[in-house]
């Protein structure tokens, strides 16, 4: 396998843009991550999209988006894991270069959810659990974090301020982020004052519907360094994992398995332990979540993630920050784009290019990135060669 | 929903048909082709018990279309008795009916009741299945 590193990243603002189609904001996205890379021609395309099938009616974006972006007729593919569908283009993306199939490669995600009613969109986002045993019987991806939030809070004694706080840093940190859906700073109180969704989950404890794009130019290292004018930054793992689609089958409703063993593939592909990991872009699709992914990523101990984001210990300025971008909370969540725009967000901090949100000395980062209520994950691992 | 999905899914609805694995004993609702502790492929139908406990519970106060008309409604992860296998028992996902939202507690027992899920619109099929309500 060769090493492989990302070269150029590129993502436009993100939230309800109204004014732009999905073939639009993918190829503002992917043109700009061509310019940030300076190369002249892309050798492969993966695209990351849950379902723009039921958003907007389109499918086959393989072809649609090659054509849009005047890159014809090179192969595209697109991936869908749902919510993971962005990291999981990333991860097929890198398979593509390491094997040495192709050299330069364009990995975007996108998901115009706009388009739709609020219930039109609900339902697009329930196809990621089970039709037929959990959303047949009336439940919503709030309800099933919600499940998961009682069964954490019964068990280990997490409190309702320290979800809240989840929503307060990551909109701290999206407050520094000009690409940010909602960079409004929120308070604790507000959090527990907002509407009632799944009880014990209020509306900002949930991530928004969002339009939005991004694209990361994938080459082999070798050729990274030749070409680059910019810090290489190379993707030193990579782990991904599937679960159970039901979140009743599984034997512990307060762990997230399939990140536990994305993780743990990762940190032995890239020779690290969580300890050397100085930043990470998590799936807080709700801020339970968030909780639940620091302690299966090792940075919490199992039931101390509520008290650890409480302390500090991932806000900007902590012993690991998390979600500088301002995560799904803030910066959005377009589904099939978020897990590239975690790898952009490490990629940037990485290279020293994250302005007011720049973590000192950061020269590893890790992004995770999850689908459904956890029934698949991928993991990856950066560091700026 | 389509009449064939909705047929499909009847043995399971209506009467908790699961399936047991011939060799190891697992029982898996709905049933399945292979085991996934054994990798047998041979299995018994049998019916699921009608009692259980609350693991984890919700109160849904935004519900998809089709449930609107009930919110708010709460649901819970129940896991049904094992008996004296000495088993973990089968836990299913499902809405908690005729029940007080702020007498709800993890550990609470339950029972399976057959119930309307929804009904689709004026001409569509009515839905039915399980729900639990406290015992
Ligand atoms: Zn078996």
């Amino acid at each position: 396998m060769r090493d492989v590193a990302i070269i150029g990243v590129g993502m436009n603002k993100w939230g309800e843009l109204w004014e732009s189609s999905l073939r639009d904001i993918f190829t503002e996205a992917a043109l700009l991550a061509i310019e940030d890379a300076e190369v002249d021609h892309i050798d492969s395309m993966y695209i990351g999209c849950m379902s723009s099938g039921l958003f907007v009616g389109q499918e086959h974006l393989s072809s649609l988006l090659t054509d849009y972006l005047g890159m014809g007729p090179i192969p595209a593919t697109r991936v869908e894991s749902a919510c993971s569908s962005g990291g999981l283009a990333l991860r097929t993306g890198l398979i593509d270069v390491a094997s040495g199939m192709n050299d330069i490669v364009l990995v975007g995600g996108v998901e115009k959810m706009t388009d739709v009613s609020v219930h039109g969109a609900t339902f697009a986002l329930s196809t990621a659990a089970d039709q037929e045993y959990e959303v047949y019987h009336g439940v919503t991806f709030p309800g099933l974090y919600a499940l998961m939030a009682r069964a954490h809070m019964h068990r280990y004694g997490t409190t309702r301020k320290q979800l809240a706080q989840v929503a307060v840093k990551n909109h701290y940190h999206g407050s520094m982020n000009p690409l940010a859906q909602y960079p409004q700073k929120i308070t604790a109180e507000e959090v527990i004052e907002s509407v009632m969704v799944a009880d014990p989950l209020r509306i900002l404890d949930c991530s928004p519907i969002t339009d939005g794009a991004a694209a990361v130019i994938l080459a082999p290292l070798d050729l990274a360094k030749k070409i680059s004018k910019k810090p290489v930054v190379k993707i030193i793992g990579s782990g991904h994992a599937t679960d159970t689609i039901a979140l009743h089958s599984r034997k512990d409703l307060t762990e997230i398995k399939s990140t536990e063993r994305a993780a743990k593939i990762a940190y032995e592909m890239a020779s690290k332990s969580p300890e050397e990991i100085h930043l990470a872009e998590v799936h807080d699709c709700f801020t339970i979540a968030e909780i639940c992914v620091i302690e299966a990523l090792g940075f919490a101990e199992k039931g101390k993630g509520g008290p650890a984001t409480e302390h500090g210990m991932t806000t900007l300025g902590g012993k690991i920050p998390v979600n500088t971008s301002g995560g799904l909370k803030s910066k959005g969540h377009p589904v099939g784009a978020t897990g590239v725009a975690q790898a952009i967000e490490i990629t940037k901090q990485l290279r020293g290019e994250a302005g007011e949100r720049q973590v000192k000395n950061a020269k590893v980062g890790l992004t995770q990135n999850m689908g459904g209520s956890g029934g698949s994950s991928i993991v990856h691992i950066m560091e700026v060669v | 929903m389509s009449s064939p999905r909705y047929w499909r899914g009847i043995p399971q609805r209506y009467r908790l048909e699961a399936g047991k694995c011939k060799k190891c004993g697992k029982i898996y609702f709905p049933p399945r082709l292979i085991c996934d502790e054994c990798k047998s492929r041979e299995f018994e139908k049998v019916n699921l018990p009608k009692e259980g406990k609350i693991l984890t519970y919700t109160i849904i106060r935004v519900a998809p279309s089709q449930c609107t008309d009930q919110a708010p409604y709460a649901m819970g992860i129940v896991e049904l008795s094992a008996g004296s296998t000495g088993k973990d028992g089968v836990k299913i996902l499902s809405q908690i009916a005729d029940c007080d939202f702020d007498k709800l507690e993890i550990g609470m027992p339950v029972r399976i009741e057959f119930r309307k899920i929804y009904q689709e619109g004026e001409a569509g099929i009515i839905c039915y299945g399980y729900k639990c309500v406290p015992v």
